[in-house]
């Protein structure tokens, strides 16, 4: 029931994207097709989950013995973003099809904020291993919930006649905009 | 001085590179606090900056990302260890603490695309003071687009202005809450594009 909860509450309550501002790079800038949209999902998806349990793993059993929370900071970037490289190296091997798939977009994900931003938020809200686990899943399929939509209504825009000022970025935004307030509709479901 | 100047209008972070927007979106549900989080990149920026162009020449060409991550990490750290000693009491009517108010946003200025992309394409190829002028410079202008967004949302939100009332009532709360960021920052590129369109 809690997991349940969990899920409810980050994929469409708070959403990652439209109500706590994070990924918002991606969000804007790969979400010109669907098929982009759906391969970052499944890139992010991956490396959220994986990152969520090593950071979870390295705050428990390193950070918190040594008494050196201060350096989570530090040590979480350096980590998410080693497992990037890791991730893509063992990938290549692995699997070249995903490799393929996600190709492009692994290198992208360093910077995503979104990422850090789960591990730490799973940290904070005292989660245990399991339901950091889920936290960090849903929250990755809450990410790809708000960019498949919102790139399935930015393809429907480029067809559409827009005031000149308002082309690119400035749409991009008011969509978002409104999406985010369809989401509001979610508001005290859990 | 260019290179001070240029963060403000020609090449903005946010209006014109589109850089850094979680936190722009994320921090300017009040003027004061798009300052706050305005000036606490500034400080990493320059810092970083500052640091880059020292040791740049240093660092081995395969491992200098990780290298500038750690930089800056270090100085996020130590933004964060400040502001949690500094700015963490509560208002006087129990308002969250302006560290409470920006939160998670905090140790994500590691993650802005702006400090890390300042460092790779500026201060590992100049020297120590221009370097820190960019940094001072693009801060700024990075906090000047926070104040101004947040200000534009607080003011349609709440009727206030860094927490001065000017309009009684409640204003139109949507401002200060997930969808009028969006929103509100959409129209902000929009004027800027026409204002730049007209001035080029």
């Amino acid at each position: 029931m809690e997991y349940i909860i969990i899920i409810i509450s980050a994929v469409f309550v708070n959403n990652i994207v439209l109500m706590q501002y994070l990924g918002i790079c991606p969000f804007i800038g790969v979400s010109g097709k669907v098929d982009t949209a759906i391969g970052m999902t499944g890139a992010v998806t991956f490396v959220m989950v994986i990152a969520t349990i090593v950071t979870y793993l390295l705050q428990q059993y390193i950070l918190e013995p040594l008494d050196i929370g201060f350096m989570q900071t530090v040590s979480f970037i350096l980590v998410i973003a080693s497992l990037v490289q890791l991730v893509e190296i063992i990938l290549k091997k692995v699997s070249p099809a995903l490799y393929q798939a996600l190709g492009i977009f692994l290198p992208l994900i360093t910077t995503n904020c979104a990422i850090l931003g789960v591990a730490i938020l799973a940290f904070q809200k005292d989660f245990n291993l399991a339901e950091s686990v889920v936290y960090a899943f849903a929250n990755a399929v809450g990410f790809g919930v708000a960019l498949i939509t919102f790139s399935g209504i930015r393809e429907q825009i480029e067809l559409s006649s827009i005031p000149e000022g308002m082309k690119g970025v400035p749409i991009a935004f008011i969509i978002a905009g409104i999406l985010a307030m369809a989401f509001m509709g979610f508001a005290n479901i859990v | 001085m260019k290179n001070f100047t240029k963060g403000f209008i020609k090449e903005n972070p946010v209006f014109v590179l589109f850089l850094g927007l979680c936190p722009t979106l994320g921090t300017t549900g009040s003027a004061l606090d798009g300052l706050a989080m305005g000036l606490a990149t500034t400080f990493v920026l320059v810092m970083s900056n500052l640091f880059i162009s020292l040791f740049g020449k240093l660092i081995p060409d395969k491992v200098r990302i990780p290298s500038y991550i750690v930089i800056i990490a270090s100085f996020v750290t130590m933004v964060d260890l400040l502001m949690s000693a500094y700015t963490n009491t509560p208002g006087p009517n129990g308002e969250p603490s302006l560290y409470d108010n920006l939160g998670i946003f905090i140790p994500l200025i590691v993650v802005n695309c702006i400090v890390l992309g300042r460092a790779e394409a500026f201060a590992s190829k100049n020297t120590v003071i221009s370097s820190l002028i960019d940094g001072f410079g693009i801060g700024l202008g990075f906090a000047f687009a926070l104040v101004i967004l947040g200000s534009v949302r607080e003011l349609l939100g709440n009727g206030s202005l860094f927490g001065l009332k000017f309009i009684e009532g409640d204003g139109i709360l949507i401002f200060v809450m997930a969808p009028g960021a969006f929103l509100a920052l959409g129209y902000l590129i929009m004027i800027m594009n026409k204002f730049r369109d007209k001035t080029a």
